[in-house]
């Protein structure tokens, strides 16, 4: 029997992916032998979304790309019940856009668009739950600690601190009584790798807690997971009682003496509750505020107990380094940072969506090989990596590997996983304003640079792209960076000089055109730009109408003109026309 | 009905709340509070202080650090505009502003007669649709301002059916 699987991670549903899944729902009506109907997690090209996959029972499978419900008859007919393939829709299956995944290595996502997520039967059939299995029948907790160690896993929340050796501690700090947390807090604009994770194979998720809980001795765990994220939830509350249900949760798992319980906490939407001090202080229901550390929550964490914290993405790598070897794990990159890292891809780049690819791949690779390059073959400028925290690696630089070291060097961050491909239409300047409002707005407050520096910092990129900076401004930038970053408590503010300074390092020129030139070389801060109406123009009026300082003139029905002397650069002409005629230069 | 609500506060719905003395209830006390209700009243506020012990200003500060809690009614219509990396450097600025000028509102404001509201969300998941908007739950991608404009018509179109709808039946 043929079966008909759909991509609905959120990706797919913001697609379209439901309204595809009830259409075949009702074909199914119709023809109620003909295939099975199945949902599946992201499948990571969430560029050709709504993604279609159809098996043929004998183990070949095919799919179709940017499905709509139209399309779905056609499907029906010539490919489920006449067994011919639509070659025009196909995505893969024969030597189609093979290049995606080919240089991928996936570990984290291994069953992320292939098993139901909703199911813990499939998790199951694909060696779900053989390593917690493993660990806790046949495994000391040490020895388990040991495994982790030897994969040389790090933190793949952004700071990348060893995950073996902050399990070592939490396990050897005193205390009878002793926390799991998963930071599924993904807050960086830019950045959903975690997501696709927990709505994909949550299950992974909670193996990987099941095995830390037992490694450091503690019998609760807490899922902080963003309220933005209701798919994410429902598939972790979902796997959460089918895991109960079979025994691998609750008390004595796996028959042994070891007891174990996971609980879901809802974000209520603050970036800062991604710090760890600051997410524990949330779980307990306060304002989500830093603390100065040591203690750390190894020593002391939730409600002052030792706590360990990792993220998603960590947790899921755990069973598969337990199930292969620490050394099967750290054969895959390079020297400093060994394993696999998920990308989130965005941008100007072809291909968008999830990849995972070795540690010691070049920024290069992932861009051209495996995302197809940028989007009508523009100029690669820069990618911006790390989110607020992290910074821009200029297109000259992107030869450097993937790896903790080589990217820090650059200025920017590994970070959680967001990678933006930025062309010559991006003004960088721009991007450093974008990221430090949103810094601005996410500091908690508590500390004074952080809370007043990022606004002097943002005020400074405002007055530069609107025309008005000063060389000045560029060294009161660089100080003011240098005291945020040495007088922040927490990373958020250590890091959000990040993007400014990567920028102001390998963009100097850019800053330098605003401030001198008063032009935007990307065309993109609005204040700098010329505006001009084009043949286009119906003489419709409504721009005329709404220019607050009369510089349109025309007749009706006639092509309008811009009074260069009178224009504000307000853009509203811009944003009002229905027929796409004002065009800014 | 909204004044109902705010003169005479009813209590939340019992099996919502399993509110069982245990610390760290706050949030999940809040959150369902404005999945009842849509928002955060003062009264609400008041009835979380009483049944926690926990006092009203430390509430209002939990609430008003969050930025999922709000403290006012949302419109009928929930336009989210997505302002994530990928949809800023497509231009998400040009919607904010081709909604402001169309609907006359701005971010975490509420038109006059309710109807809509302007809300700003980092990412959303469908960057390769960037420009991208949520209006309650239908999403709207790869937008321009004349194809946006034409969208958000619609809407007033549909609130105004509505508004008909409502004086006719009255």
């Amino acid at each position: 029997m043929k079966t008909v699987k759909i991509g609905l991670g959120t990706c797919g549903i913001s697609a379209g992916g439901e309204k595809v899944y009830r259409a075949f729902q009702d074909e199914l009506k119709d023809h109620p032998d003909a295939f099975v109907l199945k949902e599946t997690g992201c499948i990571g090209m969430c560029y050709r979304e709504v993604l279609v996959e159809v098996s043929n029972g004998n183990g070949t499978a095919h799919m179709y790309g940017e499905v709509t419900p139209e399309r779905v008859g056609r499907i029906i007919d010539e490919d489920i019940l006449g067994g011919a393939t639509i070659d025009e829709w196909l995505v893969s299956g024969e030597d189609r856009e093979v290049g995606f995944f080919d240089r991928q290595q996936r570990i984290v996502l291994r069953n992320c668009g292939i098993i139901d997520p909703g199911s813990i039967d499939e998790y199951i059939d694909m060696g779900g739950y053989r390593a917690a299995r493993r660990a806790l029948t046949q495994m000391k907790p040490e020895e388990v600690i040991d495994e982790v160690v030897t994969s040389g896993l790090r933190g793949r929340g952004g700071g990348g601190f060893p995950t073996g050796t902050k399990w070592k501690f939490t396990r050897q700090a005193p205390g009878d009584k002793k926390y799991i947390i998963c930071n599924a807090d993904e807050g960086d604009p830019g950045a959903f790798m975690d997501r696709s994770i927990l709505e994909g194979d949550p299950s992974a998720v909670l193996e990987g807690m099941i095995i830390a809980g037992y490694a450091i001795g503690a019998d609760e765990a807490y899922i902080y997971c963003r309220a933005e994220y209701p798919k994410a939830i429902a598939r972790l509350r979902q796997a959460i009682a089918q895991a109960r249900k079979n025994g691998f949760l609750g008390n004595r798992v796996f028959g042994t003496e070891f007891n174990f319980n996971i609980k879901i906490k809802e974000g209520a939407g603050a970036f800062v509750c991604g710090e760890e001090t600051a997410l524990i202080a949330s779980i307990e229901g306060k304002r989500g505020m830093p603390r100065f550390r040591p203690p750390f929550p190894a020593q002391s964490g939730l409600w002052g107990k030792p706590t360990n914290i990792n993220n998603v993405e960590t947790y899921a790598n755990v069973p598969w380094i337990i199930l292969n070897g620490g050394e099967a794990y750290a054969k895959y990159g390079t020297e400093d940072s060994k394993g696999t890292k998920v990308f989130a891809m965005a941008g100007k780049v072809k291909r968008t969506g999830l990849v995972e690819v070795p540690m010691g791949v070049t920024i290069n690779e992932i861009i051209f090989d495996v995302c197809g390059g940028i989007i009508d073959d523009k100029k690669f400028k820069a990618v911006q990596m790390g989110g607020p925290s992290g910074g821009c690696i200029p297109a000259s630089m992107c030869d450097i590997q993937i790896d903790y070291q080589q990217i820090n060097r650059t200025g920017a961050i590994m970070g959680s996983g967001g990678l933006v491909v930025m062309d010559e239409t991006t003004c960088m300047v721009d991007v450093a304003k974008f990221f430090l409002t949103f810094t601005q707005a996410e500091s908690c407050g508590k500390c004074t640079f952080c809370r007043i520096g990022t606004k002097r910092m943002l005020e400074i990129l405002e007055r530069i792209t609107a025309g008005e900076g000063t060389m000045e401004d560029l060294d009161n930038l660089d100080e003011l960076s240098e005291q945020i970053r040495a007088a922040s408590l927490c990373g958020l503010g250590q890091t959000a000089p990040n993007p400014v300074l990567t920028t102001l390092k390998y963009f100097r020129e850019e800053y330098e055109t605003h401030i001198k030139e008063k032009k935007c070389p990307a065309h993109v801060c609005s204040t700098l730009l010329t505006y001009t109406i084009n043949e286009k123009c119906t003489g419709c009026t409504v721009c005329k109408t709404a220019c607050p300082t009369d510089a349109i003139f025309g007749e009706k029905k006639t092509v309008h003109m811009i009074d260069q002397n009178k224009c504000i650069k307000c853009g509203k002409c811009f944003t009002v026309c229905r027929f796409d005629a004002v065009v800014k230069d | 009905m909204a004044e109902q609500t705010t003169d005479k506060f009813k209590p939340f719905n019992v099996d919502l709340w399993k509110y069982d003395g245990q610390a760290g209830a706050l949030i999940p006390l809040l959150q369902s509070a404005q999945d009842t209700y849509g928002y955060i009243s003062e009264k609400a506020i008041d009835y979380i202080s009483h049944v926690t012990g926990i006092p009203s200003a430390d509430i209002y500060g939990v609430v008003t650090f969050y930025a999922q809690f709000r403290t006012k009614p949302l419109g009928k219509y929930v336009i989210k505009v997505c302002n994530g990396t990928a949809c800023h450097v497509n231009g998400a600025k040009g919607i904010a502003d081709t909604i402001n000028d169309e609907l006359n509102i701005d971010y975490d404001e509420t038109s006059d007669e309710g109807a809509f509201s302007l809300l700003s969300v980092a990412c959303i998941g469908c960057c390769s649709l960037a420009p991208v908007i949520v209006i309650n739950d239908e999403t709207y991608g790869r937008l321009t301002p004349a194809k946006l404009r034409k969208i958000l018509r619609s809407y007033k179109q549909k609130v105004k059916k509505e508004a008909q709808t409502a004086t006719d039946q009255g």
